[in-house]
């Protein structure tokens, strides 16, 4: 009220002594404020500043060291991180899967595992992972006040999407004719590959005499002291900077993984753990029922029928899911090797993107289309190039289609000895 | 007002002659503060608009899936809106974290800011504030049990919302073993604990908020206007962490981790939100309890 005030700033001006005392008093939450603000920044910094001193090894070492690792038990906190630069982020789900040449089978009910662990494509997410042994994972998808779980358990693969209160129920491959017990762990269902191990696998099989393979140091990975490798093409054209992979010192577990582009920037993917305990997990930990009334849908069934939202998702970017046609019935074959090669596909009918008005698709999209892509002219013709960080891939307007993580030039440069 | 009194009243309790230094004249102090606030008509009504948000979400629910156990009918949009309403339907014990997160974002914290905002310059407004001081408790310590008394109210008001949703959710849905989001599954009774834990994670996320109400509240003698501002500062917060371009700074407002106390029902607890959350909660009672304590202390007080 203003008494209260005016009689306060009438005091003050009687007594600034007091005044002043006063005024020192504010200086309590400054200074609680000011060490908050200088711990935030401090406190990371110098949690950085140590890389573990280890025992040097090289590179053959290293990899035999991923190899022999036979750590079966572990739990942990994983964090993945993707830019891949695609045009819109919804995109990601429709582009990704074409490469694989598996868009057919997307209309999965809400909790089948395909759909969202193409999700791990874009954006930052952190995972947590459990294993024991070949027979039991767990890999959940923390999500805002739910959780995603795909849970391995001898033989029988579940998923609980907790947002939707949906569960999605399989029998593992292998367990279907092997008596219910399967003898290799089933990988995530051909998506993403989600964990260090999957990726060094991938990236040490790209290896040869294209690539150069060697130790960079040593960090902290999790709390766990941990070799670099460091892998990096050495040809050039490829979009491909270098993948680094952080390995366990101790038992050779890879604990990160990061693709860098090699236009500079953010990491593409960036996964890793951010806590890893190589203890054994609970056994409740893999066991699952499904919540009483909660929808549960058998992935028999989702090979049978079809249902609507799956033909919505084809209809909007109809275009992009010809391509997946495309693979099954035209020519395909990769041009180059290691990490240059391109995969050329080329469609028997020689249709290429319809043009504006052709009644194949509305022009609007057409203009989407034609947005998201640049135009590019050379030997083999036209055509347009759609960009991301990591893949770039070139659609003739004869309808072929050239793919690889390589730059524009060296896909019209592919096109062009193609039409030759 | 009567609280000036009652606690002139506790003072004078016999077998305390001094009546400074004792411990139990404090809590004595505190515990009229919170006699006064929770008998206060406000609070009731405030109490009952949140015990009053569980039954609206229950009946909504009861009566969109039409007899509830319907088998997880989502329809084709399932798992929007609120999260956990998917489960309500079938496990009325996730009515509590429905209703936690339906209330978090505004009615708990505008029920708290009240409060908060009123705690000072309610009773400066109300002429009463200079009797609380006539007694020997020290601005300090009468600050003190006034932040008390309004964290037991965070407490009471979070524990009012989930007790009521359990009650409701047991009512009108089917109630059993629970389903952590995780996919494992625990007992009824373990849940109920994790239950209670988690009102305790939602009434202690609001100790930051609070104590912003608390300092607002010590800067102006009108309990109508240090609640007005507390609130309209609630709104913008939530605006700003809805705002993607700002996200550098939104690790950094009270309001961002609120949502984390559903980690509680991953299995295992998933604590780095959850720690981060009572971290910042920490520092902002820390930052605004001190500048609340430089400014009360320093006030001259006329009403």
């Amino acid at each position: 009220m203003a008494p209260n005030d005016s009689a306060e700033t009438t005091g003050e001006a009687a007594d600034t002594v007091v005044g002043r005392r006063k005024a020192a008093r504010y200086i309590v939450p400054v200074a609680v404020a000011g060490v908050a603000a200088a711990t935030i920044g401090l406190v990371p910094a110098l949690a950085n500043s140590g890389d573990p001193d280890l025992p040097k090894i090289s590179a053959q070492e290293l990899i035999e060291k991923i190899a022999a690792s036979d750590e079966e038990q572990l739990s942990g906190t994983f964090k993945i991180s993707t830019d891949l630069g695609l045009p819109l982020d919804g995109l990601a789900g429709s582009l990704v899967p074409g490469g694989e040449g598996r868009g057919g089978d997307k209309d999965a009910g809400a909790a089948a595992p395909q759909d969202k662990l193409m999700e791990l494509t874009s954006g930052t997410h952190t995972l947590r992972v459990a294993a024991d042994g070949p027979e039991r994972q767990k890999l959940s998808i923390l999500g805002d006040a739910s959780e995603y779980s795909l849970i391995h358990n001898q033989g029988e693969v579940w998923a609980y999407d907790s947002k939707s209160d949906e569960v999605y129920h399989a029998e593992a491959p292998e367990g279907r004719d092997g008596g219910g017990h399967a003898e290799k762990a089933p990988k995530a269902p051909e998506g993403a590959p989600a964990t260090p191990k999957d990726f060094a696998e991938q990236a040490l099989a790209a290896a040869g005499e294209t690539t150069s393979v060697t130790v960079d140091g040593t960090a902290q990975v999790a709390g766990r002291d941990a070799y670099q490798l460091l892998i990096k093409p050495k040809q050039s054209g490829s979009t491909i900077g270098s993948v680094r992979i952080a390995v366990d010192a101790e038992n050779g577990v890879p604990l990160k993984f990061t693709l860098s582009a090699a236009s500079g920037g953010k990491a593409v993917v960036d996964a890793g753990f951010t806590k890893v305990d190589f203890a054994k997990p609970a056994a409740s930990t893999f066991a699952f029922t499904p919540p009483k009334g909660a929808k549960v849908t058998e992935a028999d069934e989702l090979e049978t029928g079809k249902d609507e939202r799956g033909a919505m998702q084809k209809a909007l970017p109809g275009q992009l899911a010809e391509l997946d046609g495309l693979a099954g019935e035209g020519g395909f074959n990769v041009i180059g090797e290691g990490w240059t090669s391109i995969a050329e596909i080329r469609s028997p009918g020689g249709k290429g993107l319809p043009e504006a008005g052709s009644g194949d698709i509305p022009a609007e999209a057409q203009g989407f289309l034609d947005a998201l892509g640049d135009k590019v002219t050379g030997k083999f013709g036209s055509g347009t190039v759609f960009k991301t960080r990591l893949v770039n891939a070139l659609l003739t307007d004869d309808g072929s289609v050239y793919v690889g993580a390589v730059t524009k030039d060296a896909l019209v440069r592919a096109a062009d000895a193609a039409a030759k | 007002m009567s609280r000036a009194e009652k606690s002139q009243a506790e003072r004078a309790r016999p077998g305390d002659p001094r009546g400074i230094r004792h411990p139990l004249w404090t809590l004595g102090l505190l515990r009229s503060e919170i006699t006064t606030l929770l008998r206060r008509h406000r609070t009731y009504a405030l109490l009952a608009v949140l015990a009053a948000v569980p039954v609206l979400i229950g009946i909504a629910v009861r009566i969109e899936t039409g007899g509830g156990g319907g088998g997880g009918e989502g329809g084709p949009d399932g798992g929007a809106g609120p999260a956990f309403l998917a489960q309500v339907t079938n496990n009325g014990f996730f009515l509590v974290f429905a209703a936690l997160a339906a209330t978090l974002p505004v009615f708990l914290p505008m029920a708290v800011g009240v409060v908060a905002g009123d705690a000072i310059a309610g009773e400066a407004n109300s002429g009463t504030l200079r009797y609380l001081l006539v007694a020997p408790a020290g601005r300090t310590r009468l600050l003190l049990v006034k932040y008390a008394s309004v964290l037991v109210f965070c407490l009471v008001a979070t524990l009012v919302v989930a007790v009521s949703a359990l009650a409701v959710g047991a009512l009108l849905f089917p109630v059993g073993d629970v389903t952590t989001i995780s996919g494992t599954r625990i007992g009824f009774g373990e849940g109920l604990v994790r239950a209670a834990l988690t009102a305790l994670v939602v009434a202690v996320s609001l100790a930051g908020f609070a104590a912003i109400g608390l300092f607002v509240s010590t800067l102006t003698g009108s309990g109508i206007g240090a609640m007005a501002a507390t609130v309209g500062l609630l709104i913008t917060v939530q605006i700003l962490d809805s705002i993607p371009q700002l996200s550098g700074v939104h690790p950094y407002l009270f309001a961002h981790y609120w949502m984390s106390f559903a980690d509680v029902l991953r299995e295992p607890v998933y604590w780095d939100d959850l720690s981060k959350n009572f971290q910042l909660q920490g520092l902002y009672v820390a930052v605004f309890g001190s500048a609340a304590w430089a400014r009360f202390t320093a006030k001259d007080i006329t009403a």
